[in-house]
This record gives C-alpha cells, structure tokens and sequence, in this order.
C-alpha cells in the first residue's frame, strides 16, 4: 500500500529577529492557535500524540519538554521530545499514524534564538570535548572547510557559491515572512567579510524567532478535516559518523541516503523531473549545492552551473527555495525543517501569494541540523 | 495497520558512580551485547533510537549526535528521543514506533547516562530544569520536590517513614542478586531510619544514586522475530504521558500522568484488570515512595494502599506480584535513561526465565514496566509477555 500521510494545518508565528512582546511558550501559543485553527480541530479531543523538537542549550532549560504542553493544549496527553530537526519529528509523526497509534499528531519546533547571549559558544559545545573544542575558533571553521573540499572535488567554481545567496535573498524580497531579503549582487557577496574562508558572511544564514506548528492526519481523518490537505508520500531520515574527520567533507551523504529512503517510498525513480519545487536546507550558500547533488536534483558537480544558469531561479527549470531559504528568510534552528516544509505546502495549497509557482503539485523538502551535525531528513510532498 | 513488535535481544553495562567508558563506549558495551544476544550484528539492524536525558550531565550540546557512533546509528535513520527521568522506558516505546508502523523491521534501542562528567556533583544539572523566574531564583534542588511529595503522600494517607523504607529493604536486598549493580546490600529498616537526612522526610537511604550506565534492547516485527527465536517477548503495550509545568498546582499525593500512561498502555494490551492479570512490575524508584506511588498509579494497589504490598510480602520476589525484582534504581543505580531501560531488561529476562539468581518464583507472564520524570510531570509504560 503507498504511503500516505496528510498535513491537514499548520501554523506558524514570529519570523523576526527578535520577538520581545512573546516568550518562548507564547509565541508556541499563537503558532499552535493558528495551526488548530487550519485544521478545524480541538487539541484537547482530537490529537492523540504531541512532538517537540528541541535542544536542551539552545532552550538554556534542561528537559525542555517539561515546557511544552500548556501552550499546546496537550496536559495529560502523549508529548514527547525528539531532539532533532523539526523534519525529523514529522517522520515520528507518520510513524505514530501508521503504526495506529494516532489519528492526529502535532509537532511543533521553534527558535528563540533572540534569547541566546552567546549562539557560537552553544554551537561550540556540540563537537567533541576531547578532539575538537579546544579549537578556540569560530564554529563555523567546519562550513569553511567543508565548503573548500566540495568546490576542489565537484570542480564547482567559487562563485557559484555566492549565486545561491544572491537568488535566495532575491526570492526572500517577495516572501512576507522573508528578514534578509535584498538585492545583492555576486560581487557584493564575495567581498563581504568571511564567516570562515572561503564562506563569506553574506553566504552565512543568520538565526531570527519563530514558531511552526504542523497538524498531520491518517488519510482517513484527513478527508474529514478541511479541504487543503497536502500529503506526506515519502520521508527519510539519516546520521553519518560524528566524528568530524572521519566523514567525506565534500558530499552530504545524509542527506543521500536519507533521499534514497524517501523516493523509494514514494516511489521516484527519476527525481530530476519528478517535483514541480524543491526547498532544501541553505544554512550555508554551498550546503545548497551540495544538498541539490545529494537529492539528485542536479548531476554531481553541476548544481552550481545550473544556479548560474537560472535552472533553480523561481520561474526556471525546478524553483530552489523559492522562498528565499535560510539565507533570505532567516535560519530557525531546530525549526528550520519545518519552515522548508511550510513554504512548500503553502505552494502546494495554492496560498504562497507573490510567490506561488503556477500549478505546483510535487514537492521534495529536505533539512539539515547544523555544524557540526552530519544529519538530515527529506520529505516527498504531493497533493 | 499496526505490527505487532517483540523484544528479541538485551544487554547492559554495570551501573557505577563513575566509569570509565566515555557515553559512546558504554552505549556500545550494552548494544553490542543486546546484538549478540538476539544473535544479530549491526549489518541486519534497520534503525537505531537513543535514550538520554539532559545535556547539561556531559556538557555536550546535541547529545544524541555525539552519541551516534557507540549506539550502532551511522548510515541508518537515528532518532534520540527525550522525556526526561522517564527517557528510559519511552526509549523502547521510539523503538517500537519504528517498528510497528511498518517502516522498519528491526531496531536498535539504547539509553546511556554519564552523569559523572559533571562537578561536583551531577545534581547541579537538575537546578537548570526549574523555570528561570520563578524557582531558579531558590536554588531549588529535585529532593527539596520530592520531600514535598513524600510528605504529602505520607500525610494523605496517614503512611510513616517505616512503612516507605520497606521499600529501600526490598529493593536493595533484591539488587544484591543483580551482577551490573552499584548498591546492593542488605539492611534493614532500622538502617533507614537511621541514615542522613537529606531534605527531610527523605534520608540518604531513601535514595538511588547518581550513577554511570548503559542499557538496549532489539525489536523485530513479529516476522523477523519469530525466525530469529523461540522466545520472542512481545511488547504489547506502550503509554506515555506528560502533565502541565506548573507541579505546584498538582496533587502531589497521586501521579495522575502515571495513570492516564498506564491506561493508555493497558488499553493497547487488552489489559482489563491490571492487578489480576500483570504478573512482575518493574516501576520506577528513584526513591523509595515513588516506587509505591507508581503502584498506585499504575493500578496495581489502591490510593495509599501501596506500602502494604512489602510488607505483606506480596511485592517480595517470592511473592504474588514481584515489585522491582531486579534491586530497581535504588539497588541496581540511577543512570537516568539507563535506569528505565534496565527495567525493560529485567522484565526481559525475567519472561525468558533467564534471570539466574532473580529469578521470581511466580510462573510469569506479563510485566510491565514505567519510568517517571520531568517536573513530577511524566509517565513512561511498556507491557511486555512472553
């Protein structure tokens, strides 16, 4: 039997730098609110399972959940954390659906990242204590090097890398929920100051607040709950080694095999021609191209060719981040999966405004976690 | 549609104050030994689940990512899942997601805690669980809530200290049978009484210790359980729940979250009459009241009828319904997400009748298991059979 899960609502509140008027659990509140309002139904009879994606530092709470079920309206219901990317817990969600355990789930993943004093530190403590931390730097050291060893190995040029900035900045100028939209030009980009040579500062996405809830459904509830319903056919989920120097720094191999697991059940045999649009993890400007590979969205080596062409360019061959991504919306930590997934239902409902791509049907999503994680998950959407 | 998922496989470290295994390398002493006790190595396991509770123990930001490697998690699809105290028991419950919703045929679950990293003592990382505004500002530590709920509990039910220390009795007599555990001895209620206080009424031998450990279990689907053994046990149940934040509106005298976790589970298992029809319980007892707390709230005594069932000996391993046959947290110790997946073990080998010198002397058949954690806020349920 296919596999096929709906999103029936979703929500979402913030997409600032900063959201002082609302704490953490208000602004869950207001995304929540609004995600249960899209799906017409009532937390406290109709959800049967509750998922947050969180992590402990970026929160500054240990066992964040103990945070979580007020807002949600899931007191005395099943909640759990999943201490991953908010994709991630969509994937909990189907599975919750499709082992019987749930008609409807909720998973919910936010930033506050306004609230962190000290975001490089906390990054900082997610290597290894023995190996790697003592390398008072930049966390960002390890984008500057895998950056270095794609463009040696893909034979990308350098440039290329600053086209994804500028095409996503550019699409973010449309997008309502877009914070560092602007027109830029290559050149502008590559004299930006590095963030970690060869990455440049305006090829670096930076954290703004935000909350995104999803409402899913079994297909059989999800006929009864409104009429906009976008469905899960695909998703996987991966982990390389953590071991920093162990891992093959040019490709993304998570996100290969986390793609692998999605198109085989959704059944894609040919990727290339199989999405109207795709929304792919662009934390960093290069991270796109490489994720664009390991989709098999674009032959090994040539994703730059094709942004500088204009293949990815909203009105091209197949729109990238039409939205403007992380690089022009702003990057939500552990939410920014879920905001991937956001934009593309939004255009598969027919409701992504100046930024609709006529006729959009299929879509593929996928999310990385961040330095210095080697871990992903890709979702295959269609309506 | 719904699989049904069998335990095939268990292994554990030894419980300690400090090891000195990294989290990666006890993860991988107790997953290697689940591995090879289902007879499976790494190559046939289709997904991986990790356990662990907070970050702020090892001072490693993303936990479950650093951890990948020692849990068998490169290449497959690696989930860590995290409720807190009651991480160990929802540990299993990922697993058996995984499993029974058709996308994975065999997984790997493991819970690790290192608590030593953290000086000087692990408890400092519990401080940073309560709200910023309103209880950090005390210096609130977890005995100071939990002599607030032993108390009430004691007081609701007119129970007396003695009465709780059975429970210390039982569990750390039961523990000395355990080869993995950390503070088996035999003493006596007396001993109890007797020993520190620490945040009155709770004393030094009311509680389990902070502790270093690692614990897995294998899943299958039943297909792949039953060419694989002879004795699979069938995880049939599975229930969690989580309270609201705000503990200080809670009724302390009876965990409702345990309740509605236990029914959940109970329900899923077509458990009609838990007390009748479970056999061997394994709940959750970081201190020696929450054990009959949980007793409580997992229906298996009536409200402050719990300390009767040490007493009378019905919860002794030789009795009618073995509580804690294992030595539970207080014996055994308290890796936190170890600690809950020590149980499921226990409840494990207990079915297989491959408990050696734990052995109950009950013909068993059913077990369940529960965790606890959070702010006095979750419960975390497996039923298990054989």
């Amino acid at each position: 039997m296919p596999f096929k899960i709906g999103i029936v609502g979703v929500g979402y509140a913030g997409f600032d730098t900063m959201t002082p008027g609302l704490s953490t659990r208000e602004l869950m509140f207001e995304a929540a609110s609004r995600a249960y309002a899209d799906a017409g139904i009532d937390p406290r009879k109709d959800v049967q399972s509750f998922i947050c994606c969180t992590e402990d530092f970026w929160e500054g709470i240990s066992i964040t959940d103990e945070y979580m079920p007020d807002q949600l309206g899931a007191v005395l219901r099943p909640l759990c954390t999943v201490s991953s990317d908010g994709l991630v817990g969509v994937a909990t969600a189907c599975m919750h659906i499709a082992s019987g355990l749930a008609d409807v789930a909720v998973v919910e993943s936010h930033s506050k990242a306004s609230d962190v004093v000290n975001p490089n530190e906390i990054m900082s403590f997610g290597f290894d204590p023995v190996y790697n931390r003592h390398l008072d730097v930049d966390p960002r050291f390890l984008a500057g090097l895998e950056m270095t060893r794609y463009l040696k190995d893909s034979g990308t040029k350098r440039e290329y890398c600053a086209d994804v900035a500028v095409k996503n900045k550019k699409n973010a100028l449309s997008n309502t929920r877009g914070v560092y939209g602007t027109n830029l030009s290559r050149e502008t980009v590559l004299a930006s100051p590095n963030a970690a040579a060869p990455l440049t500062e305006l090829e670096s996405s930076k954290v703004i607040d935000g909350s995104i809830v999803m409402v899913l459904a079994s297909a059989e509830k999800a006929k009864k709950l409104g009429d906009h319903t976008v469905w899960v056919r695909g998703i996987g989920w991966s982990s390389d080694t953590p071991v920093i120097e162990d891992r093959d720094l040019a490709t993304a191999a998570y996100a290969e095999q986390a793609a692998a697991r999605a198109y085989k059940m959704a059944d894609v045999r040919a990727p290339v021609s199989a999405f109207d649009l795709a929304e792919v993890d662009d934390t960093y400007s290069y991270k796109e191209l490489q994720h664009l590979e390991a989709l098999k969205l674009a032959a090994k080596g040539k994703a730059g060719r094709m942004v500088d062409s204009g293949s990815f360019d909203r009105n091209g061959k197949l729109p990238v981040n039409a939205s403007g991504g992380s690089l022009g919306v702003g990057h939500l930590l552990e939410a920014t999966g879920l905001h991937r997934l956001l934009e593309a239902i939004l255009q598969l409902r027919g409701q992504a405004g100046q930024l609709q791509i006529p006729g959009a049907r299929k879509a593929v999503v996928q999310s990385w976690r961040g330095i210095p994680t080697a871990t992903g998950a890709v979702a295959v959407l269609g309506n | 549609m719904r699989r049904r998922v069998a335990i095939i496989g268990a292994g554990m470290t030894l419980f300690r104050r400090r090891m000195l295994e990294t989290g990666k390398e006890l993860s991988f002493e107790a997953a290697k030994m689940a591995l090879d006790a289902a007879g499976l190595t790494l190559k046939d396991i289709e997904s991986v689940v990790e356990g662990s509770a907070p970050d702020a123990f090892d001072g490693i930001h993303m936990k479950g990512e650093y951890l990948i490697d020692g849990s068998g998690g490169i290449g497959k699809p690696y989930q860590r899942v995290y409720v807190g105290g009651g991480t160990g028991v929802f540990t299993p419950v990922a697993g058996w997601w995984n499993v029974a919703s058709g996308l994975y045929d065999t997984c790997l679950c493991v819970a690790e805690e290192k608590m030593s990293p953290l000086h000087p003592h692990p408890q400092y990382a519990f401080w940073s669980i309560f709200d910023q505004i309103l209880e950090r500002p005390l210096g609130t530590t977890l005995l100071w809530i939990f002599s607030l709920e032993m108390r009430r509990y004691m007081h609701k039910y007119g129970i007396k200290e003695e009465e709780i220390a059975e429970v210390a009795v039982k569990n750390k007599g039961n523990a000395v049978d355990h080869p993995c555990a950390q503070l088996g001895a035999k003493i006596t209620v007396d001993d109890v009484m007797r020993s520190e206080p620490i945040c009155s009424p709770v004393k030094r031998l009311d509680v389990s210790p902070p502790s270093d450990g690692a614990a897995a279990v294998i899943l299958a689907s039943e297909k792949v359980a039953k060419k694989l053994t002879d004795q699979p046990v069938w995880l049939d149940g599975v229930g969690w729940t989580l309270d609201s934040t705000h503990w200080t509106n809670r009724d302390l005298a009876y965990p409702e979250y345990v309740e509605k976790a236990a029914k959940m589970a109970y329900k899923m298992a077509g458990i009609k009459n838990p007390r009748k029809e479970i056999d061997i319980a394994e709940p959750y007892d970081p201190f020696d009241y929450k054990e009959l707390h949980h007793l409580e709230g997992l229906q298996l005594a009536g409200k402050g009828e719990a300390p009767k069932l040490a007493i009378e000996g019905v919860s002794q391993r030789d009795g009618d319904m073995p509580v804690c046959p294992s030595g539970g947290l207080l014996g055994v110790g308290n890796p936190i997400a170890a600690a809950g997946m020590m149980k499921v073990c226990e409840c494990f080998w207990q079915l297989r009748g491959e408990a050696g010198k734990r052995q109950v002397k009950k013909d068993a058949h059913t077990a369940v298991a529960q965790a606890w954690g959070d702010l006095m806020q979750v419960g975390t349920v497996t039923v298990m059979r054989s």
